[in-house]
């Protein structure tokens, strides 16, 4: 049992380390989304109309879909090394080791979750340019559902990248299926007044429910509505087994005997 | 082979089979390694040496047969023999964005070095392979020979009784290779590692304990180089020519022998090759550029128990002749 606990914090401390040597990487995941936010809550926030018809503007509304886009981000980032570990060969060093896969998916998507709530949470610091003063508690259980969403993303990401050959093959699976999602998460634009068929694919999208939560969260006492929202319940549950799914998922594929 | 010794052997195979798709890489493979010696996998790409080796190393399930690593089971305990075995990948398995000493650390980690022992470890292994004044520097900044030292460093890091190596000499100049030499030699005399490794080196191959032939994923040979050198009766008579097949055409309607075109060069066994010498010279003065007699070497085992003609790829050839 020490020994795995041990083998998941070296293999989480190695993703730190190297995800922060590149500094690029660490630019990149970070200002994008605070690029689009300022960039996107300034040209629609005149046409924006809040969901429920009353409550802060676009810059509030778009506010906990780009730290959710953050974590997307790093996530991505982050799990891009498991296609460099196994075209350099350090994975296969890893998979002779005495160590349970499990804790090798675990370590690689611990260190992943922890770099993407540690970037989000430092945007979480600009919620006042947004007009939002979420309180403490709020604050604590952004940071918690952050880590859940964070973590769920990571694993995700992982599937993804386990099989792909390239980083570049990563890319377009980023582009046509990981920023849909997040397009269709309710970050960007509410559910509520949205055809019946989008409705239907935002109700599908397992990211709705964290986003929806996390807007609970730091939208509190803003004034905003939460039509349209799923309920806190709900999100908890839908985010708590997003993570489960992706993460079984991403241990089966691990576990497969090799080609 | 069949002895009854108390100690399980380093490696035992038995009626290993390994199947891609349509392809055998491994047709039942019967092998035994002993505790301490250097055994050394030779045969040409695609033989079977690399499947073999990812089977030893965990990587690769074998479709049937078993392999035991002193007595544990590679399928049913896997844990128990990755404790065991300390793998050197032909590709350094290092982390090119880490510290030569990072590396280390994660690896220790791996197979559960406490810290102190962590750290005692890789100061031996650093010294050991001449990186401790390398032990700041990040991975990706060293060259393929250091690299390597490196790989063998985190192979080495948890003790392991047997160490596999895949074709270690690639890329290496000759002094390294001389170096890793040595270090096995070490290795074996004062740490009483067994070795197993792939090569395509006649060199590397002479230096074994006992020399394992693979060919379409048969063993095709097992023995110690003198012994398998033995078989062959006489001398080795080898000529360098412009026109190899003319030439061997010509060797066959003189003397009757058959012989094998090697790297460009015509190889045939004699009885009494230098007597065959003047005749060969008169014969074909104008197509021959050398002629010489030796006796037997490894590649002459190879390529009367493989029927290649050619060693790998055109490199490794290369190297193999010069042995």
């Amino acid at each position: 049992m020490r020994g795995a606990v041990m083998a998941v914090g070296a293999l989480a401390r190695r993703e730190m380390v190297r995800f922060f040597r590149e500094r690029t990487r660490v630019v990149g995941a970070l200002l994008q989304p605070v690029m689009f936010w300022v960039f996107f809550s300034a040209g629609l926030g005149a046409s924006f109309r809040p969901p429920g018809g009353t409550g802060p503007g676009y810059a509030a509304y778009l506010f906990p879909g780009t730290v959710v886009l953050i974590l997307l981000f790093t996530a991505i980032f982050s799990t891009i090394s498991v296609i460099e570990d196994r075209r350099e060969g350090f994975l296969q060093g890893v998979l002779v080791a005495p160590v349970p896969r499990a804790c090798i998916v675990l370590g690689k998507v611990l260190g992943g979750t922890a770099l993407a709530v540690s970037q989000a949470v430092l945007v979480l610091l600009l919620a006042p340019l947004a007009g939002l003063r979420p309180g403490p508690l709020a604050i604590a259980g952004a940071i918690g559902v952050l880590a859940l969403i964070g973590f769920a993303l990571t694993a995700l990401s992982f599937c993804i990248a386990w099989r792909m050959q390239s980083t570049q093959g990563f890319h377009a699976i980023m582009t046509v299926f990981l920023m849909p999602l997040w397009l269709l998460s309710g970050s960007f634009f509410p559910a509520d007044g949205a055809p019946a068929w989008l409705r239907a694919l935002i109700a599908a999208d397992p990211l709705t429910y964290g986003v929806a939560f996390l807007r609970r969260l730091l939208l509190s006492g803003s004034g905003a509505s939460d039509a349209g929202l799923p309920s806190a319940g709900l999100s908890l549950v839908a985010t708590l087994l997003f993570g489960a799914v992706t993460f079984g998922c991403a241990l089966t594929l691990a576990r497969r005997a090799d080609r | 082979m069949s002895r009854s010794e108390s100690a399980p052997p380093a490696v035992l195979t038995e009626g290993l089979a390994h199947r891609f798709g349509e392809r055998q890489a491994l047709a039942g493979l019967d092998l035994i390694v002993r505790e301490k010696e250097l055994c050394v996998l030779l045969g040409p790409n695609g033989g079977g040496k690399t499947t073999l080796f990812r089977i030893l190393s965990t990587l690769l399930r074998p479709t049937s047969g078993k392999a035991l690593v002193f007595g544990h089971d590679i399928e049913r305990e896997p844990d128990a023999v990755r404790r065991l075995i300390g793998v050197v990948f032909q590709s350094p398995a290092v982390d090119r964005q880490l510290t030569v000493l990072e590396n280390l650390e994660v690896q220790g980690r791996l197979y559960g070095l406490t810290r102190s022992a962590l750290r005692r470890e890789s100061r031996e292994m650093l010294q050991r392979l001449g990186l401790l004044d390398r032990a700041g520097d990040r991975t990706g900044t060293l060259s393929g020979g250091l690299l390597r030292r490196v790989e063998i460093a985190k192979g080495l890091l948890h003790r392991p009784r047997l160490l596999l190596l895949d074709e270690p000499s690639t890329g290496l100049d000759p002094a390294a290779r001389r170096d890793l030499h040595d270090l096995l030699d070490q290795l074996r005399s004062r740490d009483g590692v067994t070795v197993l490794m792939t090569s395509h080196l006649m060199e590397e191959a002479e230096r074994s304990d006992r020399l394992a032939i693979l060919s379409r994923g048969r063993l095709v040979a097992l023995g110690t180089p003198a012994d398998l050198k033995a078989e062959i009766a006489g001398e080795v008579v080898v000529i360098t020519t412009p026109d190899p097949e003319a030439l061997r055409e010509g060797v066959r309607r003189l003397s009757g022998l058959t012989a094998s075109i090697v790297d460009g060069t015509v190889r045939f066994e004699a009885q009494d090759g230098h007597a065959l010498i003047p005749r060969l010279a008169e014969a074909f003065a104008d197509r021959v550029t050398s002629i010489t007699v030796g006796r037997p070497t490894l590649l002459d085992v190879f390529v009367r128990r493989t029927g290649h003609r050619f060693l790998g790829d055109g490199a490794g050839g290369d190297e193999g002749q010069a042995a």
